[in-house]
């Protein structure tokens, strides 16, 4: 079963450079606050800037709670980033889909960037492994989760 | 209460492990409070306490089953969390976005203000 990747996009006013470096090493000023896992509060988000680098949150006692790992660390047009949060929003080492980021310029100025969460089949068959324990029970879980992520219009500007 | 702080309620509700827990233990079936409380290292009392919050954030609903309470997890809690990463990265970008052009208007205001 494959699964319509997330597309998102959004125009920034900065150069291509800036939006990544932005994105990319500030990103505890911009994410939302409370959309993190940690037990405690994040202080700090950080995705280390190389391949095979860690991402993770730090809380202000200095606890840090992996999010996954930097794929492909390409300034200033491409991030790649491995989000390893399951379908019960645990981290877990052998789960893996992929969230890529490209920076690309546009006339008069700014930044098109745009945002793909792909493999999102593999978070179905992480809820596969509760169904098949399930028997009977259930019904529709993973139905549910291809009609949400079939119904992202956004999706139709991948193909 | 909206569509997006049900999601985040179940992703709280999920971030403890003793609650990650009976919500695994749910999915493999549904359960009497006792029997959970058997099969795991906690009081009968917490895992009341765990399954209020679970049901509160929407993940697990409960059955009636003569004079005791079936748990079992709630599919539409279940949507709910599916839903989460697509509002999730709508409200980052939108967030990001703010973020991004706020610190681009300093910068420009700071060279006008210094030209070279």
């Amino acid at each position: 079963m494959s699964i319509a990747p997330i597309v998102r996009t959004v125009q920034v006013k900065a150069s291509p450079a800036r939006a990544f470096e932005l994105f990319a090493t500030r990103m505890a000023d911009w994410w939302p606050k409370g959309r993190t896992v940690g037990k405690n509060p994040h202080v700090a988000i950080v995705a280390e800037p190389r391949a095979g680098g860690r991402w993770f949150e730090r809380d202000a006692e200095g606890q840090e709670t992996p999010w996954g790992q930097v794929l492909a660390w390409e300034p200033p047009s491409r991030l790649l980033l491995g989000w390893q949060l399951n379908a019960t929003f645990a981290y877990d080492p052998d789960f893996l889909t992929e969230v890529e980021l490209t920076f690309a310029p546009v006339d008069g100025g700014g930044t098109l960037v745009t945002l793909e969460h792909r493999d999102l089949e593999r978070f179905g068959a992480d809820a596969a492994r509760f169904a098949e324990q399930l028997g009977a029970g259930w019904p529709g879980f993973l139905a549910n989760f291809a009609q949400f992520s079939d119904s992202q219009k956004f999706a139709d500007t991948q193909t | 209460m909206t569509y997006a702080s049900a999601a985040l309620e179940a992703f709280g509700a999920l971030g403890d492990p003793t609650r990650r827990a009976i919500f695994e233990r749910l999915a493999a079936g549904p359960s009497a409070v006792g029997a959970l409380a058997e099969a795991m290292p906690v009081s009968r009392p917490a895992v009341s306490q765990h399954l209020r919050v679970l049901k509160e954030a929407g993940l697990v609903t409960e059955i009636p089953d003569g004079a005791r309470r079936i748990y079992r997890l709630d599919p539409r809690g279940i949507a709910a969390m599916r839903d989460w990463l697509d509002a999730h990265w709508t409200a980052a970008l939108d967030a990001f976005k703010d973020f991004a052009d706020e610190e681009t208007d300093t910068e420009t205001s700071a060279n006008r203000e210094t030209p070279e």
